[in-house]
């Protein structure tokens, strides 16, 4: 980014109500394509997937009255621009305490993009074990695929030009609730 | 990475909350990660070693890396070639990292100053083993929760040990209190000035009271030159037995830096008892060191351009 660039604000994507009544509606989506969310288990990608699917398995709590275990995925180890980005990311841990093999798994990210995190996150699962089947859920989908990743259960299908940014700010790490659309201009 | 001597007590917490994620990697049914594909580390090792061998080359392979390896019996060694005649030609065939080993204090830091890559001390004579000391806090934080106001004592031959003055260096910066404790031959008064508040004893009784750490070290007959203790006089003095322990906190950790020689510093029923911590330090010297090699060997220079900085939505 050249100095003179700056981030304006474009347009609010979603509210906090909005977020809400989207995450009910993947919420019921997953349920209803894993068989009642039988063998289901989500998996949060670090940072934003990761309060995101906390929220998707107290919502399946709520209605379906299934306990979904959630796990947390750090996908530092397995970015492939590290020896690109200047020093080493900070590696965070990964908690996934259930076994993975046969599992219904759902990765669950806050906006799907290049799809490299994605891919990351699969190679980071097969570490762990042979799931059974692997589906993405991300809140919003902003174009612009580098890799053939898609995602089965969407919040919401954005259009985005390359310089814009989605940001999705949560209550439990932003301190706020909402998405915006930014744009860098000169 | 030379010494722990150069580092703040901030990089050495970052360095042990770096090594919890790769502590559990260990668990992992697969243990084999591709982030250091394409990278190669030399491991340098002019003076014997097992464990910190075999933890160095394994916590590079499970990153990914290749490794090459030169060791203490090596031909160009015995033929007479120089130290910094050795790592140039290791340096010139392209490796990403360094790990050195060898018996003369300071040769680390000789070679880091010659070679543009970076190099990771591995023990160096009586002066510093960064990555032991490390791995003992580790060891010590999970176990105690802290470091910070524990009293940690240190036993046995504290004046040919580099373990001990890692220990020391980082137990201090990190604000446990230090006792040292060994016959007066390998402890010398003046060792109270490697680090400020350290307690020095000649009696074991009154070191071990109220110690939640009890670090033993080996006795290093390799580096004694002088006539040394008669083994039945240090096992009398000296060595950790059952009820010696009992004279320190209930519950208080035993950590050795290995190799154990059972029935001399250590008793079998201490080293293999419930209090004894000894094969968790092995598996977390693979943690620490493949945190120190994933920050130190991978990675770009801070101003290779490239367009993934400018990355928007750069965690997707």
């Amino acid at each position: 980014m050249t100095p003179a660039m700056r981030v304006v604000e474009k347009r609010q994507l979603l509210s906090a109500e909005e977020i809400g009544r989207t995450l009910q509606r993947l919420a019921h989506e997953i349920v209803e394509r894993t068989g009642g969310a039988k063998d289901l288990a989500l998996i949060g990608v670090r940072r934003r997937g990761v309060p995101l699917a906390n929220r998707l398995a107290r919502q399946i709590r709520g209605f379906a009255q299934v306990a979904v275990p959630v796990g947390t995925l750090d996908i530092t180890l397995y970015r492939d621009d590290l020896s690109t980005v200047g020093p080493q990311p900070v590696v965070q841990s990964t908690d996934i305490d259930f076994v993975v093999d046969n599992r219904d798994l759902v990765i669950v990210d806050d906006v799907l993009y290049t799809g490299r995190t994605i891919r990351a996150a699969m190679n980071g699962l097969f570490d762990l074990g042979r799931p059974k089947r692997i589906r993405l859920c991300v809140l919003i989908d902003r174009g612009h695929r580098e890799l053939p990743v898609e995602a089965s259960f969407i919040g919401q299908t954005v259009q985005t030009s390359d310089t814009e940014i989605v940001e999705v700010r949560l209550e439990e790490i932003d301190g706020e609730e909402r998405v915006v659309l930014v744009d860098r201009v000169p | 990475m030379l010494g722990i001597e150069t580092l703040s007590s901030e990089q050495i917490a970052f360095i042990l909350d770096q090594s919890k994620p790769f502590q559990e990697f260990q668990r992992h049914p697969l243990k084999k990660l591709a982030t250091l594909r394409g990278k190669t580390v030399a491991v340098a090792f002019f003076e014997p070693s097992t464990r910190t061998r075999i933890s160095f080359t394994t916590a590079a392979s499970r990153l990914g890396a290749d490794t090459m390896a030169l060791q203490a019996e090596s031909s160009s060694l015995k033929k007479g070639e120089s130290l910094i005649d050795t790592v140039r030609t290791l340096e010139a065939m392209r490796p990403d990292g360094i790990v050195i080993r060898h018996s003369s204090s300071g040769a680390p830091e000789f070679v880091a100053e010659r070679l543009e890559i970076p190099v990771l001390n591995a023990g160096d004579g009586t002066h510093e083993h960064p990555t032991q000391a490390l791995l003992d806090a580790l060891t010590i934080r999970d176990r105690k929760g802290k470091l910070e106001g524990l009293n940690v004592t240190i036993l046995g031959d504290i004046l040919h040990s580099r373990v001990a003055r890692s220990n020391i260096n980082l137990l201090s910066k990190m604000g446990a209190r230090v006792t040292l404790c060994g016959p007066a031959m390998w402890l010398p008064r003046d060792l109270a000035f490697l680090a400020p508040n350290l307690r020095l004893t000649h009696r074991i009784e009154e070191a071990l009271e109220g110690a939640e750490v009890v670090m033993v070290l080996r006795v290093q007959t390799e580096r004694i030159h002088e006539p040394s203790l008669a083994p039945d006089e240090y096992i009398a003095g000296y060595q950790l037995t059952p009820a010696r322990l009992q004279l320190a906190r209930p519950g208080a950790l035993v950590l050795h830096p290995g190799p154990i020689v059972r029935g001399l510093e250590i008793d079998s029923a201490v080293a293999d008892g419930p209090q004894s911590g000894v094969l968790e330090q092995v598996t977390n010297g693979l943690a620490v060191r493949m945190a120190l090699l994933y920050h130190l060997i991978g990675g770009a220079s801070a101003d290779a351009p490239h367009p993934a900085k400018d990355r928007t939505n750069a965690s997707d």
